[in-house]
Formats: C-alpha cells, sequence, structure tokens
C-alpha cells in the first residue's frame, strides 16, 4: 500500500475560561490536531482501499501523542474526544471511513479507561471547509456534561487530491453544563456507554 | 489576567511539511494566539480609549509569549510577526486600533527578542465565525521578501457582539518555497527595521 505523503499539520488549543457565568478555577482546553495528507485513491475508483488504514495507524499515534502533548503531555486529563476527516473534491465519502481504525484506536491506546467508541464525522468537500467533530466522554458515552463539539477547518485543505484527518480531545465538560444527565462520577465504566 | 476580561484564548501551530509535492525540511512553521475579550466600550460612543491601550499593552506580552511557547522556540529564533483584530457587532473599528497601535509592539517585541521592523496589522468589524488574515513580515527588516505572509484564523463562537478577538501570529520561518528574490533573511542588517 502507499507510504503516508504529510503536506500540513495545524493543532489548535482552546482555552475558555467562561462563557458567560462564572469563571472556572481551571479553564476547561480543547484540542483539535489536522493532518493534510495525499488521497492514494483520488481521482478514480479502487475497490480494495482497507489496506491504506494500516498505513495511517502510526499517524494516528503521533497525532494522539502530539494532541496530548500540545494539552501538557498527561493523557489522564483528556476527558472527551472524537474523529473526523474531510476527503478533497477527486476522492469519495468511503476514503474518510479509512479514518475510523487509526484514528480511534490510536486514542484509546493511550488515554487510560477510554471504553467508549470515539464520536466522529465525515464529508467531502474543499479548502476551507468546515467540519464539526462531535465530542463525547471517552469511558461513557452517555455521560451529558461531556457531549460537545470542536469545529476544524484549514484554508487550503483538502486540496481535490489531499484529505484531512483530524483528531480532537477535551479535558472536561462543556464550561457551563448544567443540563443534567448522567454524570461523569455517576459512571461504571464497563460498557463504555454508562 | 488582570485588565482584559477573557473569555479563551486559542492557540494554533501549523507546520507545512510539503508544497507542490516539494518536501520543506525543516517544515515551516506558524503560531497564532488569540484572546477573546469582553469589549468594554460596546454598545456606546467613549471617547478616551486608555482603557483598550491598557488591554493592548497586555495582550502584546500574553499572546506574544504564548506564540514563542506554542512554538517551542529561544525568543531569539522567531522570525517574523503580525497583529490583527476583529471587533464584535457593538464595538467600533476604532476600538481594534486602540488595542493595536499604541502599547500592543513593545511587550510583543521583548516577547520576540528585538523585532527592529514594524508589526504588520490588519483590523475588521465582524461576527462570530469570520475569518481574520493576520499579515505577516520579518521582524527585524520589514522587505525581507520571503517573509511576507499571512496566516488565517478564525473561532466559531467569536466575536460575540459585545466581544474583541485579538490575534498575534509570530513564526520561525517564512514562506514554504520563497523563489520571488528581493531581500533575503540572511542579507538582513536588522538595524533601521526595514532592511
Amino acid at each position: 500500500m502507499p507510504e503516508v505523503k504529510i503536506r500540513k499539520s495545524v493543532i489548535t488549543i482552546d482555552e475558555i475560561f467562561h462563557e458567560g457565568g462564572p469563571v472556572a478555577s481551571v479553564p476547561l482546553r480543547r484540542g483539535a490536531v489536522c493532518t493534510v495528507i495525499e488521497n492514494p485513491f483520488a481521482g478514480r475508483y479502487v475497490e480494495e482501499i482497507v489496506g491504506f488504514m494500516d498505513d495511517l495507524k502510526p499517524l494516528g499515534l503521533k497525532m494522539a501523542q502530539d494532541l496530548i502533548v500540545a494539552l501538557g503531555g498527561d493523557p489522564t486529563v483528556v476527558e472527551g474526544y472524537g474523529k473526523g476527516a474531510i476527503v478533497g473534491e477527486a476522492g469519495e465519502l468511503e476514503h474518510a471511513a479509512l479514518w475510523h481504525a487509526p484514528g480511534g484506536y490510536s486514542m484509546r491506546e493511550l488515554i487510560p479507561n477510554s471504553k467508549a467508541i470515539v464520536s466522529s464525522t465525515k464529508k467531502v468537500g474543499g479548502p476551507g471547509t468546515r467540519l464539526d467533530i462531535p465530542v463525547t466522554h471517552t469511558n461513557a458515552s452517555y455521560v451529558r456534561s461531556h457531549f460537545d463539539a470542536i469545529e476544524v477547518g484549514i484554508n487550503d485543505a483538502p486540496r481535490k487530491n489531499e484529505m484531512l484527518v483530524a483528531l480532537v480531545m477535551t479535558t472536561g465538560p462543556r464550561i457551563h453544563n448544567r443540563a443534567g444527565g448522567l454524570k461523569a462520577r455517576e459512571i461504571k465504566g464497563e460498557d463504555g456507554l454508562r | 489576567m488582570t485588565k482584559a476580561k477573557v473569555r479563551k484564548i486559542v492557540t494554533v501551530v501549523e507546520e507545512t511539511h510539503k508544497e507542490m509535492g516539494k518536501t520543506i525540511s525543516p517544515p515551516t512553521r506558524r503560531a497564532a494566539a488569540i484572546a477573546v475579550i469582553e469589549n468594554p466600550f460596546a454598545g456606546r460612543y467613549q471617547e478616551d480609549l486608555e482603557d483598550l491601550m491598557a488591554i493592548g499593552e497586555e495582550l502584546g506580552d500574553v499572546l506574544g509569549r504564548r506564540c514563542v511557547e506554542a512554538l517551542g522556540i529561544e525568543p531569539r529564533q522567531a522570525e517574523s510577526y503580525g497583529k490583527a483584530a476583529m471587533v464584535g457587532e457593538n464595538g467600533e473599528l476604532e476600538h481594534a486600533a486602540a488595542i493595536l497601535h499604541p502599547r500592543l509592539g513593545k511587550p510583543l517585541r521583548a516577547a520576540v527578542e528585538k523585532g527592529a521592523a514594524l508589526v504588520p496589522s490588519s483590523k475588521k468589524m465582524g461576527s462570530m465565525g469570520q475569518p481574520l488574515d493576520i499579515p505577516l513580515g520579518h521582524k527585524d527588516a520589514a522587505y525581507v521578501r520571503s517573509h511576507f505572509d499571512g496566516m488565517e484564523v478564525r473561532i466559531n463562537d467569536a466575536p460575540r457582539a459585545n466581544e474583541i478577538m485579538v490575534a498575534i501570529s509570530v513564526t520561525d520561518s517564512g514562506r514554504p518555497l520563497p523563489r520571488v528574490g528581493g531581500l533575503k533573511a540572511e542579507e538582513a542588517k536588522g538595524e533601521d527595521g526595514l532592511r
């Protein structure tokens, strides 16, 4: 299978102090890492594509590690995660699905207590396209305080022969969460859901 | 945080490894730090903009240092810089000017060591999610042609009507494949801020 050709990467860290309510004693941090790679299947229909998932695994691990470092280096601070991909116009939506295993399992390998499925989204789009990546709790998908989303995008990517792959992480609940539901301290952490 | 009422700070680091199929080694890197602050003068005409000038001084330090830290470099390794602000709909363009121009430059220059050149800037009125293009120029010699650039930033939930987005960008490199001639970084004297 083809090697992964990286054109650029962008790491973004949000540090949120408040959103009109009380100022948090510890600011919420939300991080995103986007990597722009060549789409080896652009411009034609290729039936067998699943092998590229293995090629993407080292990249997934590096991105997850880089993002944890940007959040301070301690993987135990990560409480929410998500992933997504934007495929440039010469590709197809199915190519974005190749990010599922390498993106998700890389984060779950590095983040302790990460039984929950990694929420995700995908689309086909041109340079500057924005993608809202859903975020859920790392250990129990139903934790309501941690449902969130992080918008990502790069003004010059993805070009038509490229894909933008992204991982996102948060260090806590929404800044002024007060919509009830399952709380993080109540989870059993057995099935990844509650 | 003292003077500015900061709602959030976003830090971005961008690395370019390839352009037009050519490998960029080491990758060019640029950082931006953006503060979303309350506009103390939203919704009314305020003649004296001293408070915003003080905020500019504070943010020049905070955001300049954040960019350098995010790049993981020594201050002297910074090569270019720029600044920009976007004012939410209840403010006025002059508010951006008060933050950017009187006092923001001095602490920013301290954060990148030296900084003989003018800090290129742009400003606009805008709403949530709008892109803000921060102009970039070499920090010690404005005519260095390889370092003329710009970095687009945006935050989906800012600026709200009563807010201002204040952005600083710092790089440790110029464009990925500079080849339009002009003054080169290694030829610059860096004394007058121009050449």
